[in-house]
Order: structure tokens, then C-alpha cells, then sequence
């Protein structure tokens, strides 16, 4: 039985300026699963992680053709962008905790939909960081800076802070790439957690982490999708030499 | 061994010689200004009335004072939201944008004593306001305009973008994000930048004789003229009959500014705590 798709990207192509980033994109991406995006440096999976929640209206120069449906309805139609963010939250690569208290770099969100009660916002961060796994670490220093957090830390408070508006989806850009081993071991443990409750994109370079954690990969080079289909298949037996030779290691 | 890098040893008598010198000059001035000056300082020195006999420095500092305040009042907000919209708003590299940035940057460069001819004339005669605590403040703040949009903006720009991704990224729109994470972030930046104006303001003597005009009593309302600090003090100089006070204000115009700089200071420390 085939899953229901919670993205469907009809034709997308994408342009910053005269480089064509993304070439004629089309993928369905299920509900409630882990999609992996794999490939070599510069081959666009940013840019598509970040066309799916629209952070790339914010680059000078970026144009986009095609069409990129959320639950069937088409994000760059009649569709408030910010209400799209709320709905489809991101993880960045370099941890990005705002220069504030713990409690309010999870508040933040939260406080930008206007919930302005104490007691629900107590509620929302406590929740939230235990969602992410670091509510016994963070409980104590609610009120410290989040800048004082460890790395590791860090990305899960920011993973906290995405959690916090009640999104269904969550994108993940390399979320584990500036972490150490055990860090890196705590998020990916709370992603396949999350996975229940949410459909996470997730970008990485580490080939063991997307056999580990997704239930679908996507193999890009140069802004084409070349291989897309059911982790343990794509690792198993790929069918473009392309992927092949890049997740064997061989690729030059 | 120490033969073999023969250019890092001169390199730090290089700069083990340029902080002794710097810090010989600033010295020599703050001594020479303080020794010559503080023991003239004496209550008469603050009287309420300036006369030929007691130069009273007294109405010169509320002049200060007020010019002081006026001209933040008129260009601090103005500065700040001009440069929230460089940063923020316009698009990044457009030609307005730099036609704006060239703009600012030669009005940092004009002489004062340009904004002080072109303050007399605009608004002293056009306006009719004449010599007067408007004319001087409002001169004042074209002055310190550019200094105040250029440390905003270089303050704006420092602010990581991903500070910026992370708020978009959560739904939250552009002013938001502008007045929530990025204006306190660049906030001590921007507090430097003011302290910096105001340095320029109570240094300022050429613009300010032409358009707030130099007489020696507190203005009484905005459209009354009066005197600066600086302004009293080149007058004082000027006249050679009392170098005493002469110094004395030049203590006091030093007291000031350091004071309002620890001032300045100690509220960028409690903005940033808070
Ligand atoms: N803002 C931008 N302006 C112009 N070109 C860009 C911009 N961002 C990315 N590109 C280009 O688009 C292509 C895809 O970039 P993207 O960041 O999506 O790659 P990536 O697959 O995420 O690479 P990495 O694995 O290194 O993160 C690259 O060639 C890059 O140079
Ligand atoms: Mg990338």
C-alpha cells in the first residue's frame, strides 16, 4: 500500500540568478517517515530542503518553477509563508540558538502565534525539550544563556525550539554534522522518535546515518534527483551507477 | 636563538614603542588639563549667572546638556530606523543602497564648520529661527546622522543571519524578527555609535557659535540662544582674561564626557543583562 504523501514536487526547478541549482524535481514525500537527501557537496540538497518551507525567498536572485504541494495544496499558492513555517519547521547545520535565556529561545516561537499565558508557555517549553531529549540537562538553567550550552546541546535545544509551534514536518539540514559521536547518537535516536508524531527531511553527508535513521533516501548530483526510493533498497542495490559509486565511496 | 627571528624582535619594539607613545601623549593631555584646570574649579565656577567678572560655567553646561539632548532626540531615531532599512529592508547591493551609503559617507566627511554655515542659513534665516537652541540642535543632528547610521548599520550587519533563518524558520515575519533577535543583538553596537555622537556633539565649537549662537546665559526656551561648553571655553581662550576658568572648563568638559561615557557603558551592560 502506498503511504500518503505529505510533499509532492511536481517539475521544480530552481534558479539563484543564472545557475540552475535544481533541475526538474519530482518526488512525493510520505507522511510520518524519515526521507533522506544524499550527495556530494553543491548538488543542491539545501536548496531543495529549503525550497519545501520557502526559506529560499529570503536569497536575492532565487526563482523557482514548478510546483511544491504540502497536504495537496500548493505552498506558493494563496498561502500565508509564515503560516507555512509554523506548519514545516527547520533544523539548521550550524546549531542557531538565539542569544537569550534557554526558556525563551523555546518560547520564541510559541510567543510569535501569540500564546501569551505563563502558565502555557511553562507547558509548551517543558514539553518541548523533553520532545528533544534535554529537559533533565536544561532544567536547572531555564534561565541561563543558551549560548552556554555545548554544541550537542545546542542542536537539540534549537530542535526543541522547532517543536515548539507544533510542526508537522521537520527539516533537518546535516543537523548532526559540527557534533561529536554521542551527540550525534542522542539526535538521531530522538529523530526515529519523532518520527511518529511528525515526517522529518533529513540532509546528511554520513551514508551509515541514513541507513541507520530513514525510511527513504534521495540521491542527488548536480541539482538532478538521480535515485529515489526505500533506504535498505538504494544501499542495497542501487540501480544508477552514479549512486553506486558515491555510496560505495568510489565516487570521484 | 632568539638571533634567528630577528624581525619579530623588532616588531615588538615596534608596538611595545607605539602604545608607550600613545599612551605618553594621552596622558600628557589629561595631566596638563587637570593640573592647570582642577584648582580653579570652585563653587563661583557653577553660579547660576555668567559675568564678565565670575565666567560661571554653569549656564554653557545646560547649554550642553540640552543641545546634547535635543539633537539625540531628533537624530537617534531617525539614524536607526534609516539603517534598519538599508540592512533589513532594501534589497542587499541595490543601487539605491549604495547611493545612500556614498550620501552618508561624504556628509561624515564635511567639516563642521560647512553644517554650521549651512545651519544659519537654512534654518537661522530661512526659517527664521535665528540663533537659537533649534537651529543648534537641529544642525547638530545632520551632523551626527551619518555616524549614528553608519555604526547601526555596521552593527545590523554583524548580526549572524542565522539568527535571522532561525526566526523566519519558526513563522515569525520581518518585524518581528527585526525588533526581537536582531535589534538587540546589535544593540551595544549602536550604543557605541551614540556615544560616539555625543562625543562629537560636546567637542563641537564652529557649527554650534553659528547657530546656537555664544551668549553667556542659559536659553530659556527653544528658540533662545545661549552657549556650549566648548563654545565658553573658546571664548574664555579667546579673551585671555581669565586662563584659569578657561582651564577649569576644559576639566569640566573632560569630566563630562567621561562621565557620560561610564554612563553610557553601564546602560549597554544593563541592556544586555536584560
Ligand atoms: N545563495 C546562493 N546564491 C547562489 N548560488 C547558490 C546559493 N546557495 C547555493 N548556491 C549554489 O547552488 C548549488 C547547490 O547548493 P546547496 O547549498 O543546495 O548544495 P548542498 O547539496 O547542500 O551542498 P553541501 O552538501 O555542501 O551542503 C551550489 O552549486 C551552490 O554554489
Ligand atoms: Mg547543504
Amino acid at each position: 500500500m502506498e503511504k500518503v504523501s505529505k510533499f509532492s514536487l511536481k517539475d521544480v526547478n530552481l534558479w539563484y540568478s543564472d545557475f540552475q541549482a535544481l533541475k526538474n524535481i519530482n518526488m512525493e514525500i510520505p507522511a510520518n517517515f524519515i526521507t533522506a537527501f544524499i550527495g556530494p557537496s553543491g548538488c543542491g540538497k539545501s536548496t531543495l530542503i529549503k525550497s519545501l518551507n520557502r526559506m529560499n525567498d529570503l536569497i536575492e536572485g532565487c526563482r523557482i518553477t514548478g510546483d511544491i504541494l504540502l497536504d495537496n495544496e500548493s505552498i506558493h499558492g494563496n498561502i500565508d509563508v509564515n503560516m507555512l513555517r509554523k506548519r514545516v519547521g527547520m533544523v539548521f547545520q550550524k546549531p542557531n540558538p538565539f542569544p537569550m535565556s534557554v526558556f525563551d529561545n523555546v518560547a520564541y516561537g510559541p510567543r510569535t502565534h501569540g500564546i501569551k499565558s505563563k502558565f502555557r508557555l511553562n507547558e509548551i517549553v517543558e514539553k518541548s525539550l523533553c520532545d528533544a531529549a534535554i529537559w533533565d540537562e536544561v532544567k536547572d538553567r531555564l534561565k541561563k544563556s543558551a549560548l552556554s550550552l555545548s554544541g550537542g546541546q545546542q542542536q537539540r535545544l534549537c530542535i526543541a525550539r522547532a517543536l515548539s509551534v507544533q510542526p508537522d514536518v521537520l527539516l533537518m539540514d546535516e543537523p548532526t554534522s559540527a557534533l561529536d559521536p554521542i551527540s550525534t547518537a542522542k539526535i538521531e535516536e530522538l529523530v526515529i522518535k519523532l518520527k511518529d508524531s511528525y515526517t522529518i527531511v533529513i540532509v546528511t553527508h554520513n551514508m551509515q546515518q541514513a541507513t541507520r535513521i530513514s525510511d527513504r533516501t534521495g540521491f542527488f548530483l548536480l541539482g538532478e534527483l538521480v535515485e529515489y526510493g526505500k533506504t535498505e533498497r538504494i544501499f542495497s542495490v542501487p540501480k544508477d551507477k552514479r549512486c553506486e559509486d558515491y555510496i560505495t565511496g568510489r565516487f570521484g | 636563538m632568539k638571533r634567528k627571528k630577528p624581525f619579530d624582535f623588532i616588531f615588538f619594539l615596534l608596538t611595545w614603542l607605539s602604545i608607550g607613545v600613545t599612551v605618553a601623549v594621552f596622558t600628557l593631555v589629561v595631566g596638563y588639563v587637570l593640573i592647570n584646570g582642577v584648582p580653579y574649579i570652585s563653587p563661583s565656577l557653577f553660579a547660576l549667572e555668567s559675568t564678565a567678572l565670575n565666567p560661571s560655567l554653569f549656564p554653557a553646561l545646560m547649554g550642553t546638556l540640552m543641545i546634547v539632548g535635543l539633537s539625540l532626540i531628533l537624530a537617534v531615531p531617525l539614524g536607526i530606523f534609516s539603517a534598519i532599512y538599508l540592512v533589513e529592508y532594501a534589497r542587499r547591493g541595490s543601487r539605491f543602497v549604495k547611493i545612500v551609503r556614498l550620501t552618508t559617507e561624504t556628509l561624515a566627511g564635511i567639516p563642521s564648520i560647512v553644517y554650521g554655515l549651512f545651519g544659519f542659513i537654512f534654518f537661522g534665516v530661512f526659517l527664521g529661527w535665528g540663533l537659537s537652541l533649534m537651529s543648534g540642535a537641529f544642525t547638530v543632528s545632520i551632523m551626527i546622522l551619518p555616524l549614528i547610521m553608519r555604526a547601526t548599520e555596521e552593527s545590523l550587519r554583524a548580526v549572524p543571519d542565522t539568527y535571522r533563518e532561525g526566526s523566519f524558520g519558526l513563522g515569525a515575519g520581518r518585524l518581528r524578527t527585526v525588533v526581537r533577535i536582531v535589534l538587540p543583538a546589535a544593540t551595544p553596537g549602536i550604543l557605541a555609535g551614540i556615544i560616539l555622537a555625543i562625543g562629537r556633539i560636546i567637542g563641537e565649537t564652529a557649527a554650534i557659535i553659528f547657530t546656537l549662537g555664544n551668549v553667556a546665559r542659559m536659553p530659556n526656551n527653544l528658540f533662545d540662544s545661549g552657549r556650549t561648553l566648548s563654545a565658553h571655553m573658546y571664548t574664555l581662550a579667546n579673551e585671555g582674561t581669565h586662563p584659569g576658568e578657561a582651564h577649569a572648563t576644559a576639566a569640566v568638559l573632560l569630566l563630562v564626557v567621561i562621565l557620560i561615557n561610564a554612563l553610557s557603558s553601564w546602560i549597554a551592560r544593563f541592556v544586555k543583562a536584560s
